[in-house]
């Protein structure tokens, strides 16, 4: 098991000996190596049984559940972090996940595939196709991400929801995060990464409308 | 196999020439007694001495002690769960396809040890062993047993078998839950507990269901108060209605449709009250056959230290409590069709175990089988058994 490159990443935001829950943890790699070498005690959510395997023979707490279902399993502020790193993009309801995870942990860190990298852009402008990249590999009839966004998507929501956003990096394929990429984010960066803190408490029931960040 | 100075050993038949059996299998086994002579004083109030267990081992246990896992068997076990008593045996126990050679519990990492629980009717002492004080059978006299007294004769057990700390304790049902009273009373005497198909206490619905079987087995005639085995009768009826009802929830209606549907036993309807419908003649076979290996006292003592199971109770109804001081990390797992036992009922533990930060995974395996998949040998259930029990076996032998 190796790390991917937001995982690493975000892996130095992780204060050493702190408590996280990762959804949709995967084969369990962040974890384990956040155990190994950060001393972090933590639990993995994750639905897939493949997955829930590699974690379990990694030795990684993994519970498997559904995030579609929210978190309600969980008290309020009982995470140091709540991670959720390329998933966002593959829930039912990522506004409602947003909140409900930084409510269970004192701050959130949330990777997702940048839709408005260029050559998303430019495939579509020009191919008139669905971007196909190295981030985004999947045809658009078998793609497990349903919610795909934009930074500026991203960002807008947030604001919309009343989450501060701490932290923010993003790489390219190639593993790197340039210059250009600190200057044009929303254009250059593949993977884009977040700390964020804060956030509307969620409500039962709320229209979906409500959460619908404002034009400008 | 170590002496104990409280217990004695005697060997139960002399071994059968063994002769090949299926791959994977422990083989031909020959189970063990202890006798133990301090006393157990139980919840209820009661003192049993003295009394014996009777228990199977497979594989063999390491020089460090440290690869023992305790196999909790559930209300109608005992303690044959591998292999077969002699060559001639048609059936192996009651765990054969997750314990063995290459099995999920891989009996070449560990030593595995399946006594019969107090009470019992399969050699430990129980209901039908002779009372030392009267010189009759305990019968109905024989005091309720809870978990936490199963434990405790467990960890004598331990004690004279010379295993320290239990690398695992295992079991479904009523044994997942001597797998959570093992987290809870001995804290540092059990390195993982594998709790199948459990829950923390019993849902109203399952006493009540509990009570219409003691009730079926107290109302036949031939019951007697519980004095049957005196008079030389068995309260079979009863003990069958308990059995077919019990059979019953620990089956899905999805089940019971794709094996019996509405099929006729005879190929046509008689208009009478015999048996007619598939699922009839299986009830009344299931029934029958349990009556003829199990006693109703018994039934009855274990149907009640199911109601009573509630570890939380003496953390002021605290579950998460309850496993504070525990170092055991957790297995948990649950079967989707499970009414009986439902995923809801072991996430509600595996919330508690989360709450007081202690080492737990969660599994609810997809299955059609309701309460009975436990013992079934579906794959992921199976895989998910293996690489949990392979990573703890790695843990071991790194320390």
């Amino acid at each position: 098991m190796s790390l991917r490159l937001d995982q690493a990443l975000i892996a130095e935001w992780i204060k050493p000996r702190s408590r996280v829950l990762d959804l949709g943890c995967g084969d369990g790699a962040l974890l384990a190596y956040l155990s190994a070498e950060r001393g972090v005690s933590g639990y993995g959510l994750e639905i897939d049984e493949q997955n829930l395997l590699k974690c379990i023979s990694a030795g990684v707490n993994v519970i498997q559940s559904d995030l579609d279902a929210g978190l309600a399993d969980f008290e309020s502020d009982s995470f140091d972090y709540v991670i959720m790193t390329q998933t966002l993009q593959a829930v039912r309801y990522p506004h409602r996940l947003l909140q409900d995870m930084l409510r269970v942990g004192r701050e959130g860190i949330v990777t997702f595939p940048n839709m408005g990298h260029l050559s998303c852009r430019l495939q579509l402008v020009f191919k008139g196709r669905m971007p196909l990249t190295k981030a985004l590999p999947h045809q658009w009839f078998d793609t497990p991400n349903i919610h795909l966004c934009s930074v500026a998507d991203f960002e807008r929501t947030c604001r919309a929801l009343r989450i501060d956003m701490l932290q923010r990096a993003t790489v390219d394929h190639t593993h790197r995060s340039g210059f250009g990429m600190r200057l044009f984010p929303q254009l250059l960066g593949e993977i884009a990464l977040y700390r964020l803190q804060g956030g509307r408490p969620a409500a039962q029931g709320e229209p979906l409308s409500a959460f619908r960040p404002s034009s400008g | 196999m170590p002496s104990h100075p409280l217990a004695s050993i005697t060997s139960e038949g002399t071994p059968e020439i063994v002769t090949p059996t299926p791959a994977g299998s422990v083989g031909v086994v020959t189970p063990k007694k202890l006798r133990f002579d301090q006393p157990l004083r139980l919840d209820c109030g009661s003192v049993l001495e003295p009394y014996e267990l009777i228990f199977e081992t497979y594989g063999e246990l390491n020089s460090e002690r440290s690869n023992a896992i305790l196999i909790c068997h559930a209300l109608s076990g005992d303690h044959h769960a591998a292999g077969y008593h002699s060559s001639a045996d048609r059936k192996p126990g009651w765990w054969d396809n997750g314990i063995g050679p290459g099995k999920p519990i891989d009996t070449r990492r560990f030593f595995v040890v399946c006594p019969n629980n107090l009470g019992g009717c399969a050699g430990s002492t129980g209901p039908k062993t002779l009372d030392p004080n009267t010189g009759k059978p305990y019968g109905p006299s024989f005091p309720i047993i809870t978990v936490r007294d199963w434990v405790e004769s467990q960890a004598r057990l331990a004690d004279a078998l010379g295993i320290p700390c239990w690398a695992a304790v295992i079991g479904g049902s009523l044994g997942g839950m001597q797998a959570l009273q093992w987290a809870v009373d001995y804290p540092e005497r059990i390195a993982h507990a594998i709790v199948i198909a459990a829950a923390s206490k019993l849902s109203t619905q399952n006493i009540a269901f509990n009570q219409v079987a003691r009730q079926a087995i107290r109302s036949d005639p031939d019951f007697c108060d519980g004095h049957y085995a005196e008079r030389g009768v068995i309260p079979s009826r009863g003990l069958m209605l308990a059995r077919m009802l019990g059979h019953i929830t620990y089956l899905s209606d999805d089940v019971l449709h794709a094996k019996f549907g509405r099929e006729l036993h005879n190929g046509r309807l008689n208009f009478g009250f015999d048996v007619e419908f598939q699922i009839e003649s299986y009830l009344r076979h299931q029934g029958r056959s349990f009556v003829e290996r199990f006693d109703a006292n018994t039934y009855l003592l274990f149907t009640k230290t199911l109601d009573y199971f509630d570890p939380a109770s003496r953390f002021g109804d605290r579950l998460s409590q309850a496993f504070a001081a525990s170092k055991a990390k957790f297995l948990v797992i649950s079967f989707s069709s499970d009414w009986r036992f439902p995923p809801a009922r072991s996430e509600e533990l595996v919330r508690a175990l989360l709450e007081v930060n202690k080492d737990v995974s969660y599994a609810k395996i997809d299955s059609q089988e309701g309460h009975d998949s436990f013992l079934l040998p579906i794959p992921h259930y199976h895989q998910v058994l293996s690489s949990y029990l392979k990573r703890a076996a790695r843990d071991l032998e790194r320390t």
